[in-house]
């Protein structure tokens, strides 16, 4: 791909990213944040979050299905820090207007409530992903032992939706959508895999 | 002659504050009218009974009111806008903004409230009959939601206990249930959660009879709108808002304790009492809740037990587990 085309794609990639951001700030020092902005920051941070550790699950199949779009690679890295940027303002949102900085009360909530637990869970899995996403960590690391680590993203992303299901009332069907998107991901891998392979040897038999 | 003459028509009645606040409600309801229309021309009876009697009763038409002594002092009334644009009524829709859109079609008028069970004998009453029956009060109360957040909130009705007394239940009568409008034609947002619908809600019968317990008609001085939960409910500002049974259409005397929507859907999170509880856990703490319409960083406040009605309830309770009994 073109620097000329990159750079631009970059340049909006930032700018989709940084959106919903932008929205929350705007609306924090005009207060125009809706009837409930502590609920409005919460949900935003963490379908933000969600969203696009999911979109940088699509990259690997869209690839390995169409080759020329290979250069999406190069997004990949920013979607994952993206998404650990907005997990991160999630889970500070909660420290800040939920616990209000109490050790105890936080204490409190990750050992008795399963849907922080699972929540605290999915962010702690992407702290070493995150410190490991430099080009130094990947030479110093070697190719395949940060390929290893950096499975530990399906753990995470499985532990977000299930903190999205956990978290809205019983019956509400709200995190369906993306549960199924999620889920067609993770399986588009061994299938794709078995795909390529099956095409590899016909390829040589032939 | 069926349609009437315009200048029968109150000028007031023309067009609803609720509807030219909501274009597209406002379109439903021309769509109806036209059918309305269609249908007084080919002489069907309905139309003149869905045409003619009480447009007026619609939402933000202002009710007469006096003032109770029952009415919660010293708070911040949470705006109009907020109170009537952020509201759980899942048969419109799950997020919060959906029924103030979507409840537009709710059918107001005409509207009945059956009353059977353990009465002296089985009764229907009529909305506007049900108007008339008690002087309506103003009594602002805090609202606390079960999500934990609250609103102050100005509504308009009599003590439930009034209405239960007209209805003449039997002294077997230990509980009453609320039934919850429910047609899928007219409220297909329904289908965003696996709810059994309609809605059901219930009390111990002290607790209906309690003079807080509020038989609600309007807010803010004016005829509720749909979306919350017009043409009648009720509001027990002790307990979290899922209590307070919304568009009621029958209500039935019971010697057993009824079903209740959340409860079934998780009993070991939402209890058929689900008093206002600061030291009772559900899925959530609820020491503390968060103020609707203020800044993020001024929401949080601490929980108040009974939701600061303890002087009026908490007699309700004596010797009862409210942990257990939660």
């Amino acid at each position: 791909m073109k620097r000329s085309i990159l750079i631009p794609l970059k340049v909006l990639t930032w700018l989709a990213c940084l959106a919903p951001l932008a929205r929350l700030v705007w609306g924090a020092v005009t207060n125009n944040l809706g009837p409930d902005p502590t609920a409005d920051i919460t949900f935003c941070t963490g379908s933000t979050a969600l969203n696009l550790l999911t979109i940088s699950l699509a990259i690997t199949p869209v690839r390995k299905l169409i080759p020329q779009l290979s250069w999406l690679i190069k997004f990949r890295r920013l979607l994952g820090l993206f998404a650990f940027f907005y997990g991160t303002l999630h889970l500070f949102t909660y420290i800040a207007l939920y616990a209000a900085f109490s050790v105890p009360y936080m204490i409190d909530d990750v050992t008795k409530r399963k849907f922080i637990f699972i929540g605290v869970a999915a962010w702690l899995l992407l702290v070493p992903l995150a410190l490991t996403s430099t080009n130094w960590a990947i030479r110093k690391m070697g190719g395949k032992n940060w390929n290893r680590l950096h499975k530990l993203v399906y753990l995470a992303v499985i532990c977000g939706v299930i903190h999205y299901w956990w978290q809205v009332k019983p019956g509400v069907l709200a995190p369906m959508s993306i549960t199924i998107i999620v889920a067609v991901l993770l399986i588009s891998r061994p299938m794709l895999d078995l795909w390529q392979k099956r095409r590899a040897a016909a390829l040589k038999q032939a | 002659m069926l349609i009437r003459k315009p200048d029968e028509i109150p000028s007031s009645a023309i067009t609803p504050k609720a509807q030219y606040l909501n274009r597209r409600s406002f379109l439903s309801r021309a769509v109806g009218a036209t059918a309305v229309a269609g249908a007084a021309a080919l002489g069907l009876d309905r139309a003149a009974e869905i045409v003619s009697p009480s447009l007026g009763a619609h939402a933000g038409t202002k009710l007469e009111t006096i003032k109770s002594p029952l009415t919660t002092t010293g708070e911040e009334l949470t705006s109009l806008n907020d109170v009537t644009h952020y509201n759980n009524f899942y048969e419109f829709g799950v997020p919060k903004d959906e029924p103030a859109r979507n409840a537009g079609g709710l059918p107001t008028r005409p509207w009945t409230v059956k009353v059977d069970g353990l009465v002296k004998k089985p009764l229907t009453f009529d909305i506007d009959a049900l108007l008339k029956l008690r002087p309506l009060e103003d009594r602002v109360y805090r609202h606390r939601c079960v999500e934990r957040w609250s609103m102050v909130i100005p509504w308009v009705g009599y003590s439930l206990s009034e209405f239960i007394n007209k209805c003449e239940p039997l002294s077997k009568a230990k509980y009453v249930q609320f039934i919850s409008y429910f047609n899928f034609k007219v409220e297909q947002w329904a289908g965003q959660s696996t709810i059994d619908w309609p809605y059901k809600e219930g009390l111990r019968m002290d607790e209906a009879m309690n003079p807080l317990a509020l038989f609600t008609f309007g807010l803010y001085g004016e005829v509720l709108p749909n979306q919350n939960g017009a043409p009648v409910r009720v509001v027990l500002p002790w307990k979290y808002g899922f209590k307070s049974a919304k568009s009621i259409v029958a209500v039935r005397f019971l010697d057993h304790e009824p079903n209740t929507t959340w409860n079934e859907m998780a009993p070991s999170a939402y209890g058929f009492y689900s008093n206002v509880n600061p030291n009772v856990d559900t899925p959530w703490s609820q020491k503390t809740e968060r103020r609707i319409g203020l800044p993020f960083y001024a929401q949080q406040r601490d929980t108040l037990l009974f939701n600061g009605y303890q002087d009026q309830v908490a007699s309700l309770y004596t010797g009862m587990n409210l942990k257990r009994d939660f």
